[in-house]
């Protein structure tokens, strides 16, 4: 049995959570704006091959990351101009977007593959990682983590209480009405798709540079750009919720190294599939609670109106319908 | 007037012309730039593509067999993109196909009997199971309001989970389960390939009908009217008596029968067994092959050939240059981005056309 320590344990969630939450955050940031970045699998591979080869050259880890960033946000921008400026359908763009990326980042990437790479220490909070638990399990860990966990309360103060923030959500609600107000919906929507790319690509950076560092064919990072394109959904198109939800699914994984223990014969894989039901479901119980007749029979019974108001989130009004200026 | 509208349709073929010229020159482009920055000699590289798909008979008839499948699904994917809907769960109904065969085929492995009966049986099992995962996610769209893409994804990792539970779970090879797959079929339960030919004349005939079917059911029946009718305007067809949940429901479990059928080929006529990685991602490419093809069925089969040459031509490179054989992927993936943006620039120029937008559910 592996040691059973419960401060490590929940350390290992946190860290393994964070390029999640921060792919979830900038895909959530994105979607605010109306624009769907679909191609998070592959722009998160493409920044993982490209922070761990431009590490291991310059032997800076700043400059893998900010490697990691350009490449998710120009992959975004791909998306964005082609999405909003060509106005052609952003699912089929990004679909495209993640198998190309995805076979570049393989191809590219291959004379490093297997590669020992360039050691990144993690750097403890001085004096926080003191306190007896939460010393372990928030304050000594890579770099991403503390941005990971700061980003998903400035993203919600962000949205929901500053004026920029208002803008983005009514870009996202009625780019008509934004553009009444003086906003310009485009430049809006771009400008949310490259934010939520950079830090889509830090998330292919960490996972490269910290989480399971290195690069191979499979890196290890594959399928988790779907589960945050999930976990997206699975909030609300909140962030906080959103992250939340990552946080959740890095427990259900390290949760699975355990049932694999007590259950051999399921390959570790099944576990993994966790967050899409869990999507599916939440998107009927959000559009049920739209429906008013069935909103009435839930009223009646708690646990109904519960469920129904947890859920009760809907997406931007204007997700994936490029604005037309007339 | 015979002038003018002789030069008027010189003028088109030129702007076509010239858009091929276009997207070639960026294709070659980009992946020589991507060639470059890797190193990779970009000629030996095309060469060793081209050997490696069309070289040799053996080598073709590999590419035939990866061109069946990418053909059928692509069939199955116009009926759904041309009801306007996004059929991205064809992966998992691609999957589903292969468990249903693989599930008859270990029925017709214990009786010992004739071969063709259980192969017969297979094949109608798999295109019902591929309907019924299709089938889900129309359910869920046009009941539940939840978008056919969303539901679609997460269908395919569920797809991918029940093949990876069967495989260590009960249908584990007697002795170890493995990622090598399930047990192999005994040879009366393989699809007969004609030795001249190292192919399948089922196969063939399947991938024949599938093509055939698709082009009359679109082009010359009703159905493939209402089919477009709804997928021009959901709204609008209400007011003709149309019933857009119901059409939408049908085209899904079309697509879904189609890629089972792909599916159930994958084992019969491939691998002989259910493997980890039995769809070898041909649905996605499918997406793609029919992106490229301009959703036209006639453009369906040599766009579907080029992409199995590239898909069975690079898997020379890691051996002859030490490449990856991901380049493939890489020069499809241009080929289709390069083409959504030579229709948006010639689409832009005459008059825009909104997509729907992504959180609406559609209801009666």
């Amino acid at each position: 049995m592996i040691d059973f320590d419960l401060s490590i344990i929940i350390a290992s969630v946190v860290a393994g959570a964070t390029p999640l939450v921060l792919a979830t955050i900038g895909e959530t940031l994105t979607e605010k704006s109306g624009l769907i970045n679909l191609s998070l699998d592959g722009s998160i591979l493409l920044a993982a091959m490209a922070a761990f080869v431009i590490t291991l050259k310059l032997e800076s880890v700043l400059a893998g990351f900010a490697a990691g960033a350009l490449v998710g946000a120009s992959v975004a921008a791909v998306v964005a101009v082609f999405g909003i400026f060509l106005r052609q359908n952003q699912v089929a763009v990004g679909f495209v977007m993640t198998l190309m990326t995805r076979d570049l980042a393989y191809f590219i990437g291959n004379p490093y593959s297997r590669i020992q790479g360039f050691h990144t220490a993690p750097m403890p909070v001085p004096l926080l990682e003191q306190i007896p638990f939460a010393g372990v399990v928030f304050f000594n860990h890579h770099f991403p983590v503390y941005l990971s966990i700061s980003l998903a309360g400035a993203s919600w103060w962000y949205i929901y209480r500053t004026l920029p923030g208002l803008k983005l959500q009514a870009v996202g609600e009625n780019p008509k009405a934004a553009h009444a107000r003086g906003i310009k919906p485009r430049r809006v929507q771009l400008l949310y798709a490259v934010c939520g790319g950079i830090l889509v690509g830090l998330a292919g950076a960490t996972f490269s540079l910290c989480t399971k560092p290195g690069w191979g064919r499979p890196q290890g990072a594959e399928g988790i750009g779907w589960i945050a394109l999930a976990l997206v959904i699975f909030g609300g198109w909140h962030p906080g919720k959103a992250a939340a939800g990552a946080y959740l699914f890095s427990f259900l994984q390290v949760l699975g190294i355990f049932l694999q223990e007590w259950l051999p014969s399921i390959p570790s894989q099944v576990f993994q599939v966790a967050p899409f039901p869990l999507m599916i479901f939440t998107l009927v119980v959000m559009s049920l609670g739209q429906n008013p007749s069935i909103h009435r029979r839930a009223e009646k019974q708690k646990w109904a109106a519960q469920l129904l108001r947890f859920f009760s989130s809907q997406a931007p009004a204007a997700l994936g319908r490029p604005y037309r200026p007339d | 007037m015979t002038a003018a509208s002789n030069s008027g349709t010189s003028s088109i073929i030129l702007k076509q012309v010239l858009d091929i010229f276009v997207l070639l020159g960026f294709v070659i482009a980009f992946t020589v730039l991507v060639m470059v920055i890797t190193g990779a000699p970009p000629l030996a590289a095309c060469y060793h593509l081209f050997l490696g798909s069309l070289g040799s008979w053996v080598k073709f008839s590999h590419v035939v067999k990866a061109w069946i499948p990418l053909t059928i699904c692509a069939c199955g994917l116009l009926f759904t993109f041309r009801i306007g809907l996004w059929n991205i769960g064809v992966e998992g109904q691609i999957v589903m196909g292969s468990v249903f065969a693989t599930w008859v085929l270990r029925m017709g492995m214990e009786s010992h009997g004739d071969g063709s009966f259980w192969l017969i049986a297979a094949l109608a099992a798999s295109a019902i199971g591929g309907a019924a995962w299709a089938g889900i996610a129309g359910f869920l769209k046009t009941k539940g309001g939840v978008n056919e893409i969303f539901a679609g994804l997460g269908l395919n990792f569920v797809a991918q989970a029940v093949v990876l539970w069967l495989i260590f779970g009960p249908w584990k090879q007697p002795g170890v389960a493995s990622m090598s797959g399930t047990e192999t079929f005994p040879a009366q339960l393989w699809l007969q390939v004609a030795p001249a030919l190292r192919i399948s004349p089922a196969a063939l005939l399947i991938v024949a009908s599938a093509l055939i079917l698709t082009g009359l059911l679109l082009g010359c029946t009703r159905v493939g009217l209402r089919f477009r009718a709804v997928g021009s305007n959901p709204f609008a067809s209400v007011l003709f008596g149309l019933r857009p949940n119901l059409l939408m429901f049908v085209a899904m479990l079309f697509a879904g029968g189609f890629a089972g059928i792909a599916g159930n080929l994958q084992v019969t006529s491939l691998y002989h067994r259910l493997i980890p990685s039995i769809s070898s991602n041909y649905g996605y490419l499918a997406l793609l092959v029919v992106m490229l093809a301009n959703y036209n069925i006639w453009l369906i089969a040599p766009v579907a050939l080029f992409f199995a040459c590239l898909n069975v031509g690079s898997i020379q490179l890691p051996m002859m240059l030490q490449l990856d054989s991901s380049l493939g992927g890489v020069i499809q993936g241009a080929l289709v981005l390069a083409t959504l943006g030579v229709h948006a620039w010639r689409k832009t120029k005459v008059s825009g056309s909104g997509s729907r937008p992504i959180g609406s559910a559609s209801r009666d």
